[in-house]
């Protein structure tokens, strides 16, 4: 790891990503150059079209770039295939939603274990870690709740703690207070900005709202599929 | 791996309890209605082969005429007398006795009740061929036999129609326009073959029945015993042989009697028992068929509907082979359970049904494993191309489902 932390963590070299074929061929991403550290709370904005969902897919392993490469740790990630992006996913990624996604019908414990259940944890660990999760975003005594009995905020940190359980390098929100009244977004946020401090956490968050951009260290604005502006801080340009 | 597939897929389905059994319903009927059809064929099968050996062991039955049955060309052929009976008894070995018999469908009276009934003629040996035991009283004398006098034995539902709980040992019983006393009670054998009640009799002296009820010297039936361990093909022909020569049978001629092996009616039976049993079997198999394309429906419906649980599982890392493996698990889970509960659904049955027809229960432990077998194999035929299509979602197309 401490190689890592001196180096880039995420690396995008003239990444593209096309959609469709010939006359219907539509580019999201036109080249984007991007470099992000170890611990840095980071928020790309952009009007919508702009490729900023593009982008996070790209980063989440969840989806490859058409051209460019893509460094993750030192890994090129676009020569990857389904099942070594997932195994990337399940050890070093954390995932936030907008409309949170968890289990219906489950536990909250449950919801969170769930990770740790795909990388074969022993149940003792597993309800372990899952509780001190819970208790990270401060749901201690909420465990046996399902996502029908937790309010959006409530769920949403259960979401997040699903998403740190596994102690990741990345945690990548997209959108994360968009289904959130503004007092719950900024509860949410300062969580996020308190994980990012306290655990060490990268955390990559899309959102279209400034309010929400001024807990993080960085903002990339994304404009037609290209980095329109970018303001890393000082000695953190790669 | 295969722990953690099955621990999702067990908690998937108690997150779904309700879904879950109106899934696997039809497995359970599926699979309790070939095992209920063919407990309920081998009970058959076992009823009759039972009730045909209480007919006597090794016995023999000879009739006038070409065939058996229906359109049994009766008529030409002459009938057989008591000295028939007695040539064979004496000229054929390895037999144990030999009844000569005469039946007539009679009303009986006793007292207020009356009842309609069969009434047989015949002779001590009656009791040896069809192996009665008496229950009380005596057989016939020989007294009773040569006069022909009016005694009778009854069966057990004789006695209950007409004398109900009453001893019936020294009454008097009107048949059809003589009275006879009533000397010896059968024990009861229950019901028989295809149905009848064979403790619905009246057995008289043979010579009492010629004289007072058929008004002939002819015998109707030979009922003919073989020792045990006899060779039925030998004695049928030395048996068959005699008789060619009594009736003054040339070369050419065809046997104007018949003479059947109740072994052989039992087996001819038994296999058509056997027939029938495998037809039901195979029907209700396709009603297992048929369940199995439920599940696979639920599994399509489920992979439809759970598409976005789907995504957020590949996107924390889910690989593709876990995703198949829960929805495969599942979906035999789901089917094993339906066996299961197909089997307990049979076995309920099955216990109820052989107490309402009488017929014995035979557990087969090889249908059960069989039908259980079948059930969990359809899981995986028909969970695979669910299973497939969840694994190979896309998770951003999965996230975004709605």
């Amino acid at each position: 790891m401490s190689d890592a932390s001196k180096g880039p963590l995420i690396e995008f070299q003239g990444i593209t990503k096309t959609y469709g074929q010939g006359q219907a061929a539509f580019q999201a991403l036109r080249g984007v150059d991007l470099c992000i550290r170890e611990g840095e709370f980071l928020a790309i904005m952009g009007p919508s079209g702009s490729g900023k969902s593009t982008a996070m897919n790209i980063l989440g392993c969840l989806d490859t770039p058409s051209s460019g490469s893509f460094l993750f740790q030192g890994v090129h990630v676009e020569n990857l295939d389904r099942n070594q992006r997932a195994l990337l996913r399940r050890h070093y990624l954390g995932f936030v939603f907008q409309g949170f996604n968890l289990l219906a019908r489950t536990s909250a414990q449950e919801n969170v274990e769930l990770p740790l259940l795909y990388r074969g944890e022993p149940p003792e660990r597993r309800h372990q870690a899952a509780r001190e999760a819970l208790a990270l975003v401060g749901l201690s005594g909420w465990e046996h709740h399902t996502p029908a009995e937790l309010s959006g905020g409530q769920q949403q940190r259960v979401a997040i703690a699903r998403a740190i359980v596994t102690q990741p390098l990345v945690l990548l929100a997209d959108e994360p207070t968009g289904n959130l009244d503004s007092q719950r977004s900024h509860e949410i946020m300062e969580l996020l900005a308190r994980l990012n401090r306290e655990q060490n956490i990268t955390v990559l968050m899309v959102t279209h709202e400034p309010d929400m951009a001024v807990y993080t260290s960085r903002v990339v604005h994304f404009v037609d599929g290209l980095v329109a502006s970018d303001n890393p801080q000082e000695g953190q340009a790669c | 791996m295969l722990m953690n597939a099955i621990l999702l897929a067990l908690r998937e389905i108690r997150r779904n309890l309700m879904r879950s059994f109106l899934t696997i319903l039809g497995i359970v009927i599926g699979v309790a209605a070939v095992i209920t059809m063919v407990t309920l064929g081998n009970g058959a099968t076992k009823m009759v082969s039972d009730q045909i050996s209480s007919l006597g062991s090794n016995l023999l039955i000879m009739r006038p005429g070409q065939r058996l049955g229906p359109g049994r060309d009766e008529a030409g052929a002459p009938k057989f007398k008591v000295a028939d009976a007695e040539a064979i008894r004496n000229q054929v070995g390895s037999l144990q006795a030999v009844a000569p018999v005469v039946g007539s469908s009679v009303t009986l009276v006793a007292g207020n009740n009356n009842w309609s009934s069969t009434v047989t003629g015949t002779t001590n040996s009656y009791f040896t061929t069809g192996n009665w035991t008496l229950g009380s009283g005596r057989k016939f004398s020989d007294e009773d036999e040569k006069v022909g006098r009016s005694v009778c034995v009854i069966g057990n539902t004789v006695r209950t129609k007409l004398y109900g709980q009453q001893n019936p040992l020294g009454a008097s019983l009107r048949i059809k326009n003589f009275s006879c006393e009533v000397i010896g009670l059968l024990a009861s054998k229950g019901q028989g073959a295809m149905g009848m009640d064979q403790d619905d009799v009246v057995v008289i002296p043979l010579l009492t029945a010629q004289r007072r009820l058929t008004g002939n010297q002819d015998v109707a039936t030979l009922m003919i015993s073989m020792q045990d361990g006899a060779d039925s093909t030998r004695v049928m022909s030395q048996i068959r042989q005699l008789m060619r020569e009594r009736r003054k049978l040339a070369e050419n001629d065809d046997d104007n009697f018949n003479l059947m092996d109740t072994k052989q009616i039992a087996q001819t039976l038994s296999g058509t028992i056997g027939t029938m049993t495998s037809l039901l079997g195979a029907v209700a198999a396709v009603s297992l068929l048929v369940g199995g394309i439920g599940i696979m429906n639920i599994m399509l419906v489920s992979v439809t509907e759970r598409t976005r649980e789907i995504g957020i599982r590949l996107a924390i890392g889910a690989l593709e082979n876990e995703v198949l493996l829960q929805f495969l698990i599942e979906a035999v889970a789901l089917s094993a359970l339906g066996g299961l509960l197909g089997i307990l659904l049979a076995l309920v049955a099955c216990l109820g049904l052989s107490a309402l027809t009488q017929m014995p229960f035979i557990f087969d432990p090889g249908i059960n494993l069989l039908a259980f077998a079948f059930s969990a194999a359809i899981g995986v035929l028909f969970g695979y191309m669910p299973a497939r299509r969840a694994a190979s979602l896309d998770p951003i197309e999965a996230l975004r489902h709605e």
